[in-house]
């Protein structure tokens, strides 16, 4: 036997459920999971990794579409595969019967239970939507395609 | 099939079908549009994405 170095795996899933608090936290409410919400933004717009929050600055707008986005189905809690963790939302991102004429390519996931702190955003290629349905497809959930993961 | 337009709903045989896709590294997507004679009524899209974001961790050493 050996010791070996290592982020220990189980870490990187509990990071995803909020177990840890290495720093000041937050009263909880309960042990439920939060919400996630899934707001689309458009191509002028400076989304990136340095996003903290929801703002409703560049999000898109149009008849159908509700400021904030859609509320993420989340059924599937965070788990871990050799050394990484993932999570996925457990059902595509909809939005039924919209118009949004100014293209947008950027859909940012945040935690609307924590003052709509940022998760991760996503880019595509540049859409616009007519009296139509758009639909954001998940990946695979598993450690190679899940939608968040740390490895 | 009916579909909903910007006139409301419309029968699709009172309409012409145009539809895409694309596929690369990032995403597949395809889409379907509508057309009343040079007015594009309806536009759909369905983009599935293919990469994830991933955050490496590390740890230091003492």
């Amino acid at each position: 036997m050996a010791n070996t170095q290592a982020m220990c795996t189980s870490f990187k899933a509990e990071i995803l459920s909020g177990i840890h608090a290495l720093g000041t936290t937050v009263i909880r409410a309960g042990t439920g999971a939060d919400t996630v919400k899934a707001a689309l933004y458009l191509a002028s717009a400076t989304v990136n990794a340095a996003t903290t929050a929801y703002s409703a600055t560049n999000e898109v707008s149009g008849t159908g579409y509700s400021a904030g986005g859609v509320t993420a189905t989340n059924a599937t809690a965070p788990t871990s595969s050799g050394t990484t963790a993932y999570w996925t939302p457990s059902a595509s991102f909809t939005y039924t019967t919209v118009t949004l004429t100014t293209s947008f390519d950027c859909v940012l996931v945040y935690n609307s239970t924590q003052s709509n702190k940022a998760i991760s955003a996503h880019t595509f290629g540049a859409q616009t939507i007519t009296a139509g349905t758009f639909v954001l497809s998940m990946p695979t959930n598993d450690s190679t395609n899940a939608l968040i993961r740390i490895a | 099939m009916i579909v909903t337009t910007t006139k409301g709903e419309m029968d699709d045989s009172l309409l012409e079908k145009r539809e895409g896709s694309v596929d690369n590294d990032n995403e597949n997507t395809t889409w379907v549009e509508y057309w009343l004679a040079d007015e594009m009524v309806h536009r759909s899209a369905h983009v599935r994405l293919k990469k994830s974001v991933v955050s490496q961790t590390e740890i230091g050493n003492f």
